[in-house]
């Protein structure tokens, strides 16, 4: 497993160095640069603020001079926010980012893996159409449209909620986690379903009901195990998807998160703040899909010795 | 598992019941603690440095200029005495001496002098400083030259101190609209030894604008910056008019999102909104009294490229202007009490009435075009309306794609595109027909016509006319705001008559006001100096 291991993190290393690449020369394409503006600036600053930020040399030299700094760690200053650096943004960003990411990921195994064990154990019952049928809702209903239902309901109509912001007021995180967990339990729903579903079926859950263990046991114990495989490999692309996915989220609730940075970036063309969110990113989805893989690894045995 | 999840469920709902009954506009009222819905995140908190209206609102808090925003509507100076607490002009209008309070104060307690205001001037008129408003103080003697290094020595540039509380400014022009133009904040001076404790003098990103460095001259000082999520200004003690300011703190939200802006201040999270959202206008014109639809000094038009082949006949230009019905667009597509515009500049600008009229006249438009030499032989050419992707302008473009169509018979087709993409294609001028909007930078029609001037980068449509910009460079000439006014309605209508742009609509400022606000009145320019403003429940 170790051996994996160091092998896809070897393996990143090209994979980030090509999205880094991939990535400034594509937003060199993309017409309009981080100082155009309404009030447009005369030649003569626009000259100045170009020598400031070297966006005056050609875009092989930029390329090099971004590269050789990306290599120290160095992701450059910001050209939207003066005095800010890249790294100071994302680090500003990320812990919230997480901190939304994880209460998240927990409010939709809680609900995901509660509701699809359940259905799968009462098949074909009220209790496996409506919790399959709230998911295909989960599923359906974007985080746009939930997380304002969310708030009018809760933070408007009854009151009993902040409506928006993070850390400000007491409750003001459990919308926005509640939204944003919402859609990934819809997913863990139905795949915990499909998963247990095909385990339950299988000789050894008839083995251990046949020595005598109470359901709670055979469910828990051993067909759990084997089916939330599906879930584990779903969970490091979920994660990394709710890192870099959570800007609507976070534009609803007004969070301070990564995501907001990211998404403005590129519309402000804040070049090296682009590049710096895309390879964090980047570099995030790399790991949360080997940690899952890794994960899934150690809980099928067979797929282990193989 | 099931009692876990019961459990979970039962904590996540104690701690949201355990939230204060009371909101934050209500605990403000308490406590003076002003909560500002603020648009987006401001660039910074440099004032040589950042463009914005966000920034604006932040900066007014935080530093102090000569002049200051006048918080009466009905007095028709915009401005009155800031950090200079009088001034005198000279008889021909050039020259300013400001006398500044000597009571003024940095918030670390030094006093304000007029050496300080000669630094600040020199810096934001410093080329490798990148500043983006520095023709806001070409008016000055030897500026332009300074910023353009046709001159090397500062001397030259018409500032000086006269003494510790004496500022001598010389104008190239008697310029009437001057003290109105130091209430912008390019023009506010900044702390010289903070700022070059952090950097040179044309350093961009010093941090003494982070909490902890910032030091300004404004009512209030920096308490805690977090990004995206709120910047929060308290009293400064050392203001020289601290005694009159009631508002212990401002806390500025930076909420790009309209609907969520609208949706914190009826859960009572702010006071104020920076905007509304546009489709919400109408129904609350109807039942929401905390709306309020303020006069604005803006402009949405549409630019027309003039060197186009098709548009660049005048007549072409005039029958497109002359087919939209203004008053339909702002009863049925904006809804929200904006005014059809018939001229350039806002009319009532500081008492500029121009007397321009496009009428809207589909028979005179239809023979326009057939003098120009279109028919049904010979038909209109497709033509495209270039705006940046937004609902509101999709609509407005809509509705004169309709009113081309069927008055013109003109095939219009509508290209959105993203912000910078529309800059671009506006500025290397790969555009037609374009949306445009101009806010006022100050409380004159200059800032307007100056626009359209040869040469100037806003201008954008290619239209040069040379009788235009004589007038409106002679008028800037002229010390007698009347006859300065004559020049200027002279150039608006050559202006409307060469139909380089088409007025659709004025602005108005739509947002929402808590009623607890006082202090608040509207202004043109949508600047509130906050020592006039408190919290008080009726």
């Amino acid at each position: 497993m170790l051996t994996i291991f160091f092998k896809r993190i070897l393996l990143a290393i090209p994979v980030l160095f090509a999205v880094a690449s991939i990535t400034f020369f594509l937003i060199k394409i993309a017409p309009g640069g981080p100082f155009d503006a309404d009030r447009a600036v005369s030649p003569q600053v626009l000259k100045n603020l170009n020598e400031t930020y070297n966006l005056d040399a050609s875009n092989w030299e930029q390329y090099v001079d971004y590269m050789s700094g990306l290599i120290q760690g160095d992701l450059g200053p910001s050209f939207r926010f003066p005095g800010r650096s890249v790294t100071e943004m994302i680090a500003t960003g990320l812990p919230v980012t997480f901190e939304l990411a994880f209460y998240a990921i927990l409010i939709a195994l809680l609900m995901g893996v509660f509701s699809g064990v359940l259905a799968a154990l009462k098949r074909n019952t009220f209790l496996d159409f409506i919790p399959m049928a709230i998911a295909m809702i989960g599923i359906c209903v974007p985080t746009f449209l939930m997380g304002p239902l969310l708030v009018l309901i809760f933070g408007i109509n009854l009151e009993l909620l902040p409506v928006s912001g993070w850390g400000q007021l007491s409750g003001d995180k459990l919308l926005p986690s509640i939204t944003l967990g919402f859609a990934y339990a819809a997913y863990i729903a139905r795949l915990s379903r499909g998963g247990m579903l095909e385990v339950l079926n299988q000789d050894f859950i008839r083995t251990a009901r046949a020595k005598g263990l109470t359901e709670r046991m055979v469910v828990i114990k051993h067909a759990m195990q084997g089916g939330l495989i599906p879930v584990v490999s779903f969970l490091g692309p979920a994660i990394a998807g709710l890192l870099a996915g959570s800007f609507v989220v976070e534009t609803i609730f007004q969070i301070p998160g990564l995501g907001r940075f990211y998404v403005e970036a590129a519309f402000n063309r804040d070049y090296t703040m682009i590049l710096g969110t895309t390879i964090f990113f980047s570099a995030m989805i790399v790991f949360f899909n080997l940690l899952s893989d890794l994960a899934a690894l150690w809980l099928n045995p067979r797929s282990r010795d193989a | 598992m099931k009692n876990n999840l019961y459990s979970v469920v039962l904590i996540l709902f104690i701690v949201a019941s355990c939230s204060e009954s009371i909101n934050p506009v209500d605990s403000g009222l308490e406590n003076q603690i002003y909560h500002h819905g603020n648009g987006s995140e401001p660039q910074g908190l440099d004032p040589h440095i950042v463009t914005g209206v966000p920034e604006h609102h932040i900066l007014i808090s935080l530093c102090e200029g000569l002049t200051i925003p006048n918080p009466n509507p009905n007095d028709m100076n915009g401005y009155m005495a800031g950090t200079a607490e009088s001034w005198s002009i000279s008889d021909d209008g050039k020259e300013y001496v400001f006398n500044i309070n000597k009571n003024a104060k940095w918030s670390n307690g030094e006093s304000v002098t007029a050496d300080d205001f000669v630094w600040s001037w020199k810096r934001i008129l410093t080329a490798s400083l990148g500043s983006q408003y520095p023709d806001m103080l070409y008016y000055l003697e030897g500026a332009y030259e300074y910023h353009n290094g046709l001159i090397d020595d500062f001397d030259q540039v018409g500032v000086k101190s006269i003494d510790e509380h004496t500022l001598q400014v010389n104008l190239k022009n008697p310029t009437p609209f001057f003290l109105g133009l130091l209430s912008h904040y390019s023009t506010w001076p900044v702390h010289k030894e903070t700022v070059l404790k952090f950097g040179d003098i044309d350093d961009r990103n010093g941090e003494w604008t982070r909490p902890g460095n910032f030091v300004c001259n404004g009512p209030f000082q920096l308490k805690t910056w977090e990004l995206n999520n709120k910047i929060v200004v308290e009293k400064n003690p050392h203001y020289y008019d601290a005694s009159i300011v009631q508002l212990n703190e401002i806390h500025y939200y930076p909420v790009s999102n309209v609907m969520t802006e609208d949706r914190m201040f009826r859960a009572g999270q702010l006071h104020l909104t920076s905007t509304l959202p546009s489709q919400k206008c109408p129904i609350y014109i109807e039942e929401n009294p905390n709306l309020r639809i303020d006069p604005y000094m803006g402009t949405y038009f549409y630019r027309i490229n003039t060197e186009n082949e098709v548009l660049k006949d005048v007549k072409v230009r005039k029958a497109l202007a002359y087919s939209i019905d203004r008053q339909l667009l702002v009863d049925k597509v904006t809804k929200c009490g904006q005014i059809p515009a018939y001229s350039f500049t806002p009319p009532g600008t500081n008492g500029y009435q121009p007397t321009t009229e496009i009428p809207f006249d589909p028979v005179l438009a239809k023979s326009l075009l057939d003098e120009a030499g279109f028919s049904e032989e010979n038909p209109f050419p497709k033509l495209e309306i270039l705006f940046n992707t937004n609902e509101d302008h999709r609509k407005l473009a809509l509705a004169i794609q309709q009113m081309w169509q069927i008055n013109l018979g003109i095939e219009v087709e509508l290209v959105n595109q993203d912000w910078k993409v529309y800059l671009n294609r506006e500025m290397i001028g790969d555009f037609q027909i374009s949306r445009a909007g101009w806010i006022g930078d100050y409380e004159d029609p200059n800032t307007f016509l100056d626009l359209m001037r040869p040469n100037r980068g806003n201008n954008k449509t290619g239209w040069e006319n040379m009788e235009y910009d004589a007038l409106v460079q002679k008028a800037n000439t002229i010390n007698n705001q009347a006859e300065r006014y004559e020049l200027l309605y002279k150039a608006e209508e050559i202006l409307i008559e060469n139909m380089p742009v088409i007025p659709l609509y004025t602005y108005v400022r739509a947002y929402q006001l808590s009623p607890d606000v006082k202090g608040f009145s509207p202004h043109i320019l949508d600047h509130h100096h906050p020592k006039f403003i408190y919290l008080e429940r009726d």
